[in-house]
């Protein structure tokens, strides 16, 4: 069932991906971006990239999508939630796609949970989130035996602030390979 | 209508004693002007130089963080007696004091003193004047009723404080009729990002003293427990960058792996006799509520359930366990029958209610409710009553209960960071035990130390 929702993803999600590479390329540029000069270089090296996509395989240009979005490690949750977002639906594709071309790579995936609650509960919490992301990957043919998971709990906030932005990025799981 | 009343004491002697590095300066924000008015005379010393240690301040300061007791400065004592026999009573009653401790300190060899003190009725003092009489063989004698304990012991200068803490322990028990609990400690986890081993498993006195390293980790520590006997520590390490259960000896520093399932194993908690661990494991699917047999190692599933149970403490008879579970669709605590394993909810106000410890009289749980995304320290009676909100810091959690059941040690947040708490199970009192540095959080409160 899921497989076939991923499936049904895909195929809206392909040319969107294609679509999409430039405007999602900036955003991820805005966001690390601090210098006026460095900022200034990577729309530069952004032009001639988009000059050889044009002669890239559609398959070759997933492949690079799929290597650029798995530069992106975390998932994130709503408040009490273990549910990934749609979102996420392409970075754990391309992670899925890896992986199961790359049956010898494992991967941990962690979960997290920010402060609020008991950190007993968030320990579960934690878990829950970090089981939802091998689940996905699973129903995209990740082998069980390279997956395993670990939950931190509150135990290693991304960010050390008790205030719902902090909160929001400390709610994660994170694929560590 | 609360009456904020901050105070700062034993900052003076935290400057003064080698023993305080790292020790936790207690704050007490609300509640002593509900206590009982007593006095802990400076005890006299009968020697040569300096006094060789300070038992009145520790005894006082102790009494004070009972949140029972008001005990009044030296400097506002109408007359500093060493002995029963040196008291104005009247003096003492006219101020209101219900009761005072007095006592001296004597050399009696190299670095050992005799230490004597008296627990006096103040009121019943000044009735009989000090010079009450019995008829004892058909002959009328002293009986110094007004006299509630005295005694005399020889102890080393680096026993003085322990021996502090033992006169605090018989001068509550005298007054209130219960034990007090002044002899114990306090494990807990700090955690300070700037170390290369962030991550320490410490153990202090009760009030913060004396505090030691019992492990540093560059990975997280959660959870310690108590064994009842008070020697080791039950907590989870993920060292191994996984979850498993250790139990260390506080005293020896050996130190066994007990746990190692895939997925979580979490929130050791030893049982009343010392014989068993509940614990949380999530090795067959989710996390569940487990009890170990410590001598064989062997498990004893006691949930079963496809959603979070968590959080098992046992019930003194060591019959049942309460535990948190989110089978209602939101955390609330649950009781489990060992035997028969029927299952009864406990909590219903409130958004959520996680964390359930149950008092020592098995007749009450302290709980961490969580009210309009607020979440405070609770009790409410056992198995079914209302529930009364103790706390109103920020994100409470990790409540222990002093072996007595009078107080209640927390993790709160304090000016961004995490810090210890103390509450009174009747809700009066209330400190805060700030760190220097770094974060300290789940603590957890010994049996009595004997």
């Amino acid at each position: 069932m899921n497989l076939n929702k991923f499936l049904k993803g895909l195929a809206i999600a392909l040319p969107i991906v294609t679509l999409a590479a430039c405007s999602s390329n900036q955003q991820t540029d805005s966001g690390a971006g601090t210098q006026e000069t460095n900022q200034q270089q990577q729309q530069d090296s952004g032009v001639d990239v988009g000059a050889a996509e044009r002669t890239m395989s559609p398959e070759e240009q997933r492949q690079e999508k799929y290597d650029e979005l798995r530069k992106e490690h975390m998932i994130y949750f709503a408040f009490d939630e273990s549910r990934i977002a749609s979102e996420y639906a392409e970075l754990l594709a391309a992670h899925a796609d890896y992986l199961v071309k790359n049956p010898s790579v494992d991967v941990v995936i962690e979960g997290h949970a920010d402060e609020r609650g008991t950190p007993e509960y968030n320990i579960a919490l934690g878990e829950r989130r970090a089981k939802a992301v091998t689940e996905y990957l699973r129903n995209l043919g990740v082998s069980s035996s390279q997956l395993s998971t670990v939950s931190y709990g509150e135990e290693k906030p991304l960010v050390r602030a008790s205030n719902e932005s902090a909160y929001a990025k400390n709610r994660r799981a994170v694929l560590v390979y | 209508m609360m009456k904020k009343l901050v105070i700062l004491f034993l900052s003076l002697s935290i400057l003064t004693s080698p023993l305080a590095r790292g020790a936790l300066e207690i704050v007490i924000t609300e509640g002593i002007d509900t206590a009982r008015p007593i006095a802990v005379v400076p005890f006299r010393w009968k020697g040569e130089g300096p006094a060789p240690g300070d038992i009145s301040n520790v005894v006082a300061a102790d009494l004070m963080r009972s949140g029972k007791f008001n005990p009044i400065p030296a400097a506002a004592m109408p007359q500093m007696p060493s002995a029963s026999g040196e008291v104005d009573y009247a003096a003492w009653a006219g101020m209101g004091v219900e009761a005072i401790v007095v006592g001296t300190v004597e050399e009696y060899s190299v670095d050992r003193y005799t230490i004597k003190f008296e627990v006096i009725d103040v009121l019943r003092g000044q009735i009989t004047g000090g010079g009450s009489q019995m008829l004892r063989e058909g002959e009328l004698v002293a009986s110094n009723d007004h006299i509630l304990d005295a005694r005399s012991s020889v102890v080393t200068s680096s026993q003085f404080r322990q021996y502090s803490h033992r006169i605090s322990d018989v001068v509550y028990e005298e007054l209130t009729g219960e034990p007090g609990a002044f002899m114990t400690r306090i494990a807990y986890v700090t955690v300070n990002y700037n170390d290369d081993k962030p991550y320490q498993l410490m153990v202090a006195d009760y009030d913060g003293y004396g505090e030691r390293v019992l492990l540093r980790s560059n990975q997280p520590l959660m959870s310690p427990s108590w064994s009842p006997d008070g020697n080791k520590l039950a907590y989870v390490s993920f060292e191994n960058k996984t979850a498993e259960i250790f139990v260390q000896d506080i005293y020896t520093t050996r130190r066994d792996k007990i746990t190692s399932f895939p997925g979580i194993n979490g929130n050791p908690v030893w049982s009343p006799d010392g014989k068993r661990l509940a614990m949380v494991l999530s090795k067959d699917g989710n996390p569940e509520l487990y009890i170990m047999t410590l001598a064989n190692q062997q498990l004893q599933r006691v949930t079963n359930n496809r959603a979070i149970d968590t959080e098992p403490s046992w019930t003194p008879d060591g019959k049942s366990l309460i535990f948190t579970s989110e089978r209602g669709g939101r955390p609330q605590l649950y009781s489990v029958n060992l035997q028969s394993g029927s299952v009864r909810r406990l909590t219903f106000e409130g958004e959520q209610n996680l964390g359930g410890t149950v008092m020592p009289s098995g007749d009450q749980f302290v709980l961490v409710n969580r009210t309009r995304g607020n979440y405070h320290i609770a009790k409410q009676d056992y198995p079914s009553g209302a529930m009364q909100v103790l706390t109103q810091t920020s994100l409470d959690e990790s409540p222990s209960l002093a072996p007595n059941g009078s107080m209640i040690i927390y993790s709160t947040t304090h000016n961004g960071k995490q810090v210890l708490a103390l509450v009174s199970v009747d809700g009066r009192f209330k400190a805060r035990l700030p760190a220097r540095e770094g974060e300290v959080k789940s603590p957890s409160w010994s049996p009595y130390l004997r």
